[in-house]
């Protein structure tokens, strides 16, 4: 009995940690709408912050504390807000959320920078004591807590109390509660709905820096994986809350916590199950709440009463152009990518650069298909790439099968996951698939991956290159040929199927699902068609790829490149094929002109995360934006020469809200390299 | 039998009842007014009809089938067409294209392995017919308009053409005059009346617009505090004590 105790006592802490986080979580939902991934990346500010003041250069507590959690704090959520957030009010969700992802992946790169990547042991509590705060240990009885456990209990009650006074008792609560349901509605009765939304923000972002600083030392170091990962425990936490009872995301954060402490106290730690199931337990918890739970599917997401008053969602860049031009830049794509692939045979550097370009191309067009046509943020396609190369690597070294079989193998694998992975999670809609994948993406890493039958144990599985009859593509230059008639292929079944049935089912769905229901269109079977062949798509690269590298390394397919991918792709376009092939190219490119003048690599994620932020105004991604205005302009040039007197650009205004006529939208496709 | 029979229709909502033992007949090929004061239930029958909601007692059978358990969509296969208060379309598509993907959704080709091999795409003849239905709703001229282009009174025409390419034997209107004046009103009804007659569809309409309803339907049913308080021909409804007491007050 006194075991179980003290297993629940440790595990109360970081129960309470948890739900510091999801109720700041819970806070920004319900007061700005936005579902804020990045709150674990604004707690890692705050946690360098103080870490550097009062570790590196001696600060004492008070001070530093002041200014990492009351200064620092505040200020991350009121440039959020004055910067992006400000501007997303009337934004859709999945909208908010890219944001969201972007600055999730970019902040904790900006944080690095500064603070440098290695992370930083010997973390110094808020608990003022002369051993350090680890070492003050406080006896009730039989139990014991350290410092650290006991700020982080008080820490917690005082938030909790103070919240709860604030929005049932205080006007500034109750206005927070108005510019919720609609910032507009509020603002007629006279409040300035912008300046109750900084407040918020900067509230929420406080409860981040309080939770970073007390969560540092809990982990014994301050690592921005650890703030990342944290979140999922927290949208457990606040997924049993619904999203808005601060008790009850209390009591998730707590039992949470204590079920962690009991796993970590009664499994043998040397187990498989105690390695794998006890630190991916907020990922099950978070998966089966979402599945299981009927109480968060029946939430309804906030409907402003006076959305009819908002513009329509800005549409593509519209792109008219005449045959000449149409023709004029197929020539341009061709004589590009015949140059391109020229260059990328001259040497066996850029060679293998080239036929990465080409794989991880083929990996963007699966976002393409999920999130450009069919409207929904799934952060695990680095999973699925996983599962097409850990099925690939398998069956080669088990069974021996032929290579390129077993990459098809592969990728029907992922298909089929990635079905099944729909089926419960697509009918909740909105957020839910965003938050459900990712969870998924961390129980695969933390579980499935370190076993035998999947990730190969400790040693990554040698992955041979295929042969066809003759051709062996253990060359270098003919593999770089098979990827690139990969690419192709699919690159032409993505073009058909968003011309076909499916891809205008996708578009009705993306434009009302009410209204496409009510012609007869069955949304979860059209969502879980474009999930499984954007699954079998990233698990086609991913087998490709374990192929190239003759090893299929967990680390290729981590879940954080989940999320930097769809940033990634989001950024460089992911409404059509061409901008998967973009985002492609522009990955490794990038990468290598930052390496060729000399600057930190870490600014490739902060240029992507920063430019998702951009994903409300232009969904189709800016550079793909960008290009589409700079064609309008040759067209119009064109036009005044030829002294046509219609202009080309009818559907008015590009960019700004018009849509893609029809007839135009296949020739804007490339099929191939760029 | 009727085409569309809504048999004691109850729905509550925390307490409140908002549907009372409402039943309504609707014939194969007729069109048939609903009407009744703000608040009286008219939407809530109307959702319960279309699956949005799923009423507390009663039964829907449509065609002598029970539907009363059945999702939106697959009503919307067996032949309910609808169109919204607050208008309902697809952003970022022409008008010709919200023809096509009703039309596409309404045969059921939608099988991926048929895309992949580039068989997707419309057809001619589905080209054709969606150009016959517009020309129909005199839209022809906008048929390649993004849809955020058109007015609200052509927006509602494109809902009512969208959802004739399912060939719906029954089309729901609900509220179709809200947010139009009077003329472009008269030329929403001179259009139903043309699609009733030409396609054969029966009309269920829900209106508060006395007016547009009397010029238009052939039966009418009256809603007042989720109780149904009179049923028969347009003009005996309409000269009932009762219902001109409820509803059309002194006004009339």
């Amino acid at each position: 009995m006194t075991d179980f105790i003290s297993y629940v006592l440790r595990g109360i802490p970081f129960g309470c940690v948890f739900a510091l986080v999801a109720i700041g979580l819970v806070l920004t939902y319900k007061t700005s709408g936005v579902f804020n991934l990045a709150f674990g990346a604004q707690a890692y500010v705050s946690a360098a912050v103080y870490y550097d003041t009062h570790v590196r250069h001696k600060w004492p507590i008070l001070p530093a504390f002041a200014l990492a959690v009351i200064v620092v704090g505040p200020l991350v959520g009121l440039i959020l807000d004055r910067v992006v957030f400000r501007f997303m009010r009337t934004a859709p969700h999945v909208a908010r959320l890219v944001a969201a992802l972007g600055l999730l992946v970019a902040i904790p790169q900006l944080v690095n920078l500064w603070f440098g990547q290695s992370p930083s042991f010997g973390v110094e509590g808020i608990w003022p004591s002369s051993q350090g705060s680890n070492f003050a240990v406080y006896h009730f009885g039989d139990y014991a807590l350290n410092g650290d456990q006991v700020a982080t209990l008080i820490a917690t009650a005082v938030v909790v109390i103070g919240l709860s006074v604030l929005f049932r008792f205080s006007d500034i609560g109750l206005r927070m509660r108005a510019v919720v349901e609609s910032s507009r509605m509020t603002e007629l009765s006279g409040i300035n709905a912008g300046r109750v939304g900084t407040f918020a923000w900067m509230l929420s972002s406080l409860v981040a820096g309080l939770a970073g600083v007390l969560l540092a030392p809990l982990f014994a170091q301050v690592n921005a994986n650890n703030f990342t990962i944290l979140i999922v425990a927290a949208i457990a936490a606040a997924a049993f809350g619904r999203l808005t009872s601060i008790p009850l995301t209390l009591l998730g954060g707590i039992l949470l916590g204590i079920a962690q402490g009991l796993l970590g106290g009664y499994l043998p730690p040397a187990s498989v199950l105690a390695q794998g199931l006890r630190p991916s337990l907020p990922f099950i918890a978070l998966f089966a709440l979402l599945i299981f739970w009927p109480a968060v599917r029946s939430r309804r997401e906030v409907t402003d009463p006076l959305a009819g008053v908002d513009p329509p969602p800005p549409g593509l860049a519209s792109l008219t152009r005449g045959r000449g031009l149409t023709w004029a830049t197929r020539i341009l794509a061709v004589v590009v990518a015949t140059g391109a692939v020229a260059f990328v045979m001259g040497s066996n550097y850029w060679l293998l650069l080239g036929t990465q370009a080409v794989i991880l191309s083929t990996i963007f067009l699966s976002v393409v298909v999920i999130t450009g046509m069919a409207g929904q943020i799934s952060l695990c396609q680095a999973t699925f790439a996983g599962i097409g190369a850990f099925t690939t690597a398998q069956l080669v070294s088990e069974y021996h099968t032929s290579v390129l079989l077993t990459i098809l193998a592969g990728a029907v694998l992922a298909a089929i996951v990635g079905g099944l992975l729909a089926v419960p999670v697509l009918r909740l809609g909105g957020i839910y698939l965003a938050l459900a994948t990712f969870a998924f993406a961390l129980m695969f890493e933390s579980i499935l991956i370190p076993l035998d039958w999947v990730g190969g144990g400790a040693a990554p599985i040698k992955v041979p290159r295929p042969t066809i009859g003759p051709v062996d593509f253990a060359n270098n230059r003919s593999f770089f040929f098979l990827c690139l008639a990969v690419l192709a292929v699919v690159s032409v079944l993505v073009i058909f199927v968003r011309g076909g049935t499916t891809g205008r089912f996708l578009d009705a769905l993306r434009g009302s699902e009410t209204a496409a229901q009510a012609i007869g269109i069955n949304p979860a079977r059209a969502r879980i068609i474009a999930m499984a062949l954007s699954a079998g798509i990233a698990g086609l690269g991913g087998g490709l790829l374990a192929t190239q590298s003759g090893l299929a390394q967990p680390a290729d397919y981590n879940s954080f490149l989940g999320l930097y991918w769809v940033v990634l792709v989001v950024t460089l376009g992911s409404r059509t094929v061409e901008g998967g092939i973009q985002a492609g190219i522009g990955f490794i490119v990038v990468d290598e002109l930052l390496k060729r003048i000399g600057v930190n690599s870490s600014w490739e994620p902060i240029l992507f995360g920063l430019g998702a932020i951009t994903y409300a105004r232009h969904p189709e991604g800016i550079l793909e934006f960008q290009k589409r205005k700079a064609m309008a302009f040759v067209q119009r040039h064109l036009d005044r020469m030829s002294g046509k007197s219609q202009p080309a650009d009818q559907l008015a205004g590009a960019g700004d809200g018009g849509a893609v006529a029809p007839a135009t939208t296949p020739s804007s496709e490339r099929v191939g390299a760029d | 039998m009727a085409l569309l029979e809504a048999r004691s229709i109850s729905k509550r909502f925390a307490g409140i009842t908002a549907l009372d033992d409402v039943t309504l007949d609707v014939e194969a090929g007729e069109p048939v007014g609903l009407i009744g004061p703000n608040g009286a239930g008219k939407t809530t029958f109307f959702n319960c009809l279309l699956g949005m909601l799923r009423p507390d007692g009663g039964r829907v059978v449509f065609a002598g089938r029970d539907i009363t358990r059945l999702p939106v969509y697959k009503r919307a296969r067996l032949g309910f067409g609808r169109t919204f208060q607050r208008i309902e379309l697809f952003a970022g598509m022409s008008v010709r294209d919200h023809l096509l993907v009703a039309e596409r959704s309404h045969r059921g080709t939608g099988a991926l392995w048929k895309d992949m091999l580039n068989l997707g795409r419309p057809k001619p003849d589905e080209i054709a017919q969606a150009d016959a239905t517009l020309e129909l709703l005199g839209l022809l001229d906008h048929a390649d308009k993004p849809i955020e282009t058109l007015s609200l009174g052509r927006g509602r025409l494109v809902e009512v053409g969208r959802a004739l390419m399912t060939e719906p034997k029954l089309l729901l209107l609900d509220e179709p005059s809200s947010g139009l004046d009077r003329t472009e009103t008269d030329e929403l009804v001179i259009t139903l009346q043309t699609v009733q007659r030409e396609r054969g569809t029966a009309i269920l309409l829900v209106e508060h617009d006395v007016e547009m309803v009397q010029s238009f339907v052939s039966r009418l049913y009256v809603l007042d505090f989720g109780t149904l308080i009179a049923s028969g021909t347009t003009a005996e409804v309409l000269g009932d004590a009762t219902v001109r007491k409820a509803y059309l007050g002194e006004y009339v």
